[in-house]
């Protein structure tokens, strides 16, 4: 047996370790695996919360977060390809203007 | 106890591997952390009993998103990141911040969630039951769903397609 708020905890933790990695890293493609992180543990208090009331309604949330995680992406993916097109560069600190 | 010890190593896993997902400076590195994060995520998923989670989260996750991660870093030949001025801002005013609200988070978990303990497997969440109730009572979310996936599809490709270049000379070609 283990406690719940253990596994909310383990949660907590990937979600804070991706608030830093989205604060700190300078690498868009790294931000954007920072942002995955987040979902993840958010993930996870979902299935525990799910285990602790006894509904599988929780489990069902976790998959359409997938779907959407997946769609988000392939699309963001698909803009990093086209901001690196036009600027040659990955680096946040030099993606500062909306316009060339 | 066996639970116990299973979540205590698998938990490590994931953690270790987020924080060296924010040491690494290359973005391969950090994908590959990623990974491990996912597949330990997985371990979590089982222990509770979510085998279906487990597994598309190991499909899904780590095979088919982390590839697109694996193949885009390639194809854009990304380097090493270097520090910027802006990074050192967020280092001394974000990360204090996070580490308090963080601690709130904590504090608040340990103090309101009770002390219920999960038995090893509580839920099982069966590929059967998950599909029974995603077509009967999530159906409409799930066709929804599908449109999502569709725009997400077509975003892409007209996101990533090549911008259109000017015709050649009309002489050149044969």
């Amino acid at each position: 047996m283990v406690p719940v708020f253990y596994y909310l905890i383990l949660s907590a933790i990937l979600f804070l370790c991706g608030v830093v990695g989205f604060l700190i890293k300078r690498n868009l493609i790294t931000i954007f695996m920072s942002i995955e992180l987040m979902l993840n543990g958010v993930n996870l208090s979902f299935v525990a919360f799910a285990a602790q009331w006894g509904h599988l309604s929780g489990q069902i949330f976790v998959f359409f977060v997938m779907v959407v995680a997946a769609a988000e992406t392939a699309v963001g993916l698909a803009i990093i390809i086209a901001v690196y097109r036009t600027r040659e560069t990955l680096n946040v600190d030099q993606v500062n203007l909306l316009k060339l | 106890m066996l639970h116990l010890v299973l979540f205590l190593v698998f938990g490590a896993m994931c953690v270790a591997g987020a924080v060296n997902l924010l040491i690494q400076k290359h973005p391969i590195s950090s994908a590959l952390s990623l990974v491990v994060v996912m597949a330990s995520l997985a371990v979590e998923y089982l222990l509770l009993g979510a085998e279906f989670v487990a597994a598309v989260q190991v499909i899904v996750y780590a095979g088919a998103v982390m590839v697109l991660f694996v193949f885009v870093i390639m194809l854009l030949n990304a380097g090493e990141e270097e520090l910027t001025k802006g990074s050192r801002v967020a280092m001394v005013l974000g990360v204090p911040g996070v580490l308090a609200g963080g601690l709130l988070i904590v504090w608040a978990l340990i103090h309101d969630s009770g002390g219920n303990a999960v038995a090893l497997g509580a839920l099982p969440g069966f590929p059967q039951k998950i599909g029974a109730l995603l077509f009967h009572e999530y159906l409409l979310p799930f066709e929804v769903t599908s449109v999502l996936v569709l725009i997400a599809i077509l975003g892409a490709v007209f996101l990533a397609a090549k911008p259109e270049t000017p015709p050649a000379p009309a002489g050149r070609k044969g």
